[in-house]
């Protein structure tokens, strides 16, 4: 088999189009057998893989502006996969794929440290702090591709890695047949739960080192300077800090792009608040 | 910790880190090994059997 | 009725007035014991932590403990690499306290983790690039050389001492201290530097992270640093806390002395890179990431910026020129308050760089989260302070921990060769040893 380019998954999420619903939590959370206790209301303890945030830009009415910012991990690569989580994990129960640039998380293996949680500054990672309890009959309708964690292990989102490895067994197993020339996938042949579910088309996935894939051509990824969107438009979370992630935003107004990340008072015409 | 672990790596890293552990462990070892056993050959010779005071 | 196993040559209290002092100690023991129960078997849902919140007041604990454990690598290093002799005098105390506190941090890391039964993983899937198996492995190494440091002192019981071989293996041991106090020093400058790493290297959280040298963020050394300045402080405290419960004299002063003016050129110098490390991370590495300085601390009452302060003037400033100044350390009071404002100063270092890391949002449109702890998490935080009392007082009661102590409490001979325990009335008087002639004060 020839020696393909490591493949980079990544997400542009249009933040213009996002009309926050909440059908991306919803599917990721049934995709991946994400658990949930009887009261949600405690977010510090609720387990949200994708979670939608709600920015204002401080104004008072009539100038209030509203926007929604979904927010699955970040599958930071850092400094060549030194991404904050990977490097902290004592056990190497998480890990930065270099094939794909899919930071996993080993369930069987993490024993809880929550270390992982404290070095990620979007808190993408989530702590199990009850054994998951199902509504009766409802374990009938989980993921077989999943599968559940326990309580006391951390867990986050792994870009629907499971739909990865299914899609890639069946292109293997059709190259093997004659029935496809490659083993390599086509775009629409792996997408998360989340982008096949958003109604407004808010969320694309795919390959940001593939050029043919839609979100390299709107993320523009400057490869010279760490993946750095070239599209004017387009953003990243906390990219000053140097976490190097793979999400990528779209806004075209200027008060959501600049809380994308933090600003001296003299930097920037926004205030953080 | 060993070689024989799966995510184990012969690079600088684990060479420095782990040559650090196990030679900490082997002086730690080594010197409780020495007392015992010199402790055993000072008993059989006698010693310490009828002390007042150390 | 345990007179036997008193050391020669000191009084000690009848056995049910010192079972009955451990009584409420022994009490906040069992409700310790419940709650790390509960925890262990219930989950971490116990406590108050939560996703933002994933380290609190245990992991902030152990830090502390740590930090304040260095009393026992510092002194050693002092008394068999440096060779200040002098300080054989606190060395059993020093060892003593930093096993209590040791021992404590690896407990409560026990009742840390999500899954317990899994904590062995970190030494077998190590990842030898996280700080935090750095601090997992030099802290049980350390725990062990900890525990052949204090090993002798146990073997050195007055009935223990009394087998042959027994005598041998603890005189042995005595004989290559030194090999084990260097390897315990070395293990504690790694340890105790990584667990200033552990939050040191977090660059996706601007109030921790810190350049460095190599891999390692200046937080290592300041952290290693301020545990040789601190922990002796913290030592000295405990001393004085033992002689006003047992109301005498256990080491002499010019010890003390000693020990405390090392420590506190250590805590000088170290307030001094201190600041310039607050310095440069205000002006130079936070508003790199975005970040002013009172962004930190501004939000809410809790976490203002009198932590600061009272870390790093108060807990640092105040200390260090008290105890450089011989003025200063020879006044007990002075003495008293110096140490005992090092040790606050050191652990609320520890504080902010756990739980202050967690509090600061990050992302600009996310929260500032506060917390505080549940009564599982209190009480198993309590439960090593109350497992330290007993041991301490059970070492005071029965091992040689105090080589001055006869010197400077010199017992008046009992009446004749009769064994306290068996002379009438005994047990209603302080007990002596039953030795009619006590030894010299010196070995």
């Amino acid at each position: 088999m020839k020696q393909e380019r490591p493949k980079k998954f990544g997400m542009v999420i249009d933040l213009d189009k996002c009309t926050g619903c909440g059908a991306c939590l919803v599917a990721c959370m049934s995709e991946n057998n994400v658990p949930f206790k009887p009261d949600e209301s405690d977010k510090l303890t609720s387990i949200t893989w994708m979670r939608v945030y709600q920015l204002n830009n401080g104004k008072p009415y009539p100038e209030t502006d509203i926007c929604y910012l979904p927010r699955p991990c970040q599958h930071c690569e850092g400094d060549h996969g030194h991404s904050p989580c990977v490097s902290v994990c004592p056990a190497t129960a998480t890990d930065y794929g270099m094939e794909t640039g899919i930071v996993s998380q080993i369930y069987t293996r993490c024993f809880g440290c929550r270390y992982c949680m404290a070095a990620c500054p979007y808190h993408a990672r989530y702590f199990n702090w009850w054994d998951p309890v199902w509504p009766d009959g409802m374990e009938k309708y989980l993921n077989p591709s999943v599968s559940v964690r326990m309580r006391g292990v951390v867990e986050k989102c792994s870009f629907c890695y499971h739909r990865y490895q299914t899609a890639k067994d069946k292109a293997i197993y059709q190259f093997a047949e004659g029935e496809r020339d490659s083993t390599d996938l086509e775009e629409d042949e792996y997408q998360t739960a989340c982008t096949q579910a958003c109604p407004a088309g808010a969320i694309i996935f795919g390959d940001l080192n593939n050029p043919s894939h839609r979100v390299h051509q709107i993320a523009q990824p400057d490869e010279k300077h760490a993946g750095r969107p070239k599209n004017p438009k387009a953003f990243r979370l906390l990219e000053r800090l140097g976490t190097n992630p793979k999400v990528y935003y779209l806004s075209s107004r200027d008060w959501v792009r600049r809380a994308g990340d933090n600003y001296l008072e003299g930097e920037g015409k926004l205030k953080r608040h | 910790m060993f070689p024989f672990n799966f995510e184990w790596i012969w690079d600088m890293s684990h060479v420095v880190f782990m040559g650090g552990l196990w030679f900490a462990l082997t002086i730690l070892g080594l010197g409780m090994t020495y007392c015992v056993i010199k402790a055993v050959i000072d008993t059989a010779k006698g010693k310490g059997a009828h002390h007042e005071e150390h | 009725m345990d007179t036997a196993l008193i050391p020669e040559g000191v009084k000690r209290d009848p056995l049910w007035k010192f079972v009955l002092k451990l009584g409420p100690v022994v009490a906040v023991l069992i409700w310790g014991v419940v709650a790390m129960l509960l925890c262990w078997i219930k989950g971490l849902n116990q406590t108050n932590m939560n996703d933002y919140y994933g380290f609190a007041l245990w992991i902030w604990a152990d830090l502390a403990v740590i930090a304040l454990g260095g009393g026992a690598f510092f002194t050693g290093l002092l008394k068999y690499i440096i060779g200040k002799e002098e300080l054989k005098n606190i060395i059993n105390f020093a060892v003593l306290v930093g096993f209590i506190c040791y021992s404590s941090a690896l407990l409560i890391l026990a009742i840390d983790i999500g899954q317990p039964l899994r904590g062995w993983f970190i030494f077998w899937h190590a990842n030898v690039h996280s700080m935090l198996t750095e601090v997992a492995f030099c802290l049980s190494c350390y725990f062990g050389v900890l525990t052949i440091e204090y090993l002798p002192l146990i073997l050195e019981n007055r009935q223990l001492d009394r087998v042959p071989f027994i005598h041998n293996l603890s005189h042995n041991m005595h004989e290559i201290m030194a090999v084990f106090a260097a390897t315990g020093a070395f293990l504690s400058f790694f340890h105790q530097g990584s667990l200033g790493g552990v939050a040191g290297v977090l660059f996706g959280r601007p109030f921790a992270f810190r350049e460095g040298l190599f891999i390692w963020p200046w937080t290592f050394f300041l952290f290693t640093w301020s545990a040789a300045a601190c922990g002796p402080c913290f030592t000295i405290m405990l001393l004085k806390i033992t002689e006003k419960i047992t109301g005498k004299k256990l080491v002499k002063d010019d010890v003390v002395r000693l020990l405390a003016k090392i420590a506190g050129w250590m805590l000088f110098t170290y307030i001094i890179a201190k600041i310039i490390d607050t310095w440069y991370w205000a002006a130079v590495t936070a508003p790199s990431k975005g970040f002013g300085l009172m962004e930190f601390y501004s939000n809410n009452g809790f976490y203002g910026i009198w932590i600061l302060i009272l870390e790093v003037v108060v807990g640092g400033v105040i200390p260090a020129l008290i105890l450089i100044t011989a003025k200063g350390r020879s006044n007990p009071k002075t003495l008293t308050l110096a140490v005992v404002l090092a040790v606050i100063g050191v652990s609320v270092n520890r504080w902010a760089m756990v739980l202050q890391v967690m509090a600061v949002p990050v992302m600009s449109f996310d929260q500032w989260a506060l917390y505080y702890p549940s009564w599982q998490e209190v009480a198993t935080t309590l439960l090593p302070v109350a497992y330290g009392i007993i041991l301490i007082a059970l070492s005071h009661r029965y091992l040689p921990v105090w080589p001055q102590e006869r010197e400077l409490n010199p017992v008046e001979a009992t009446a004749g060769p009769v064994s306290a325990e068996a002379a009438p009335g005994a047990e209603s008087e302080e007990e002596t040893s039953a030795e009619p002639e006590p030894a010299p004060a010196q070995a």
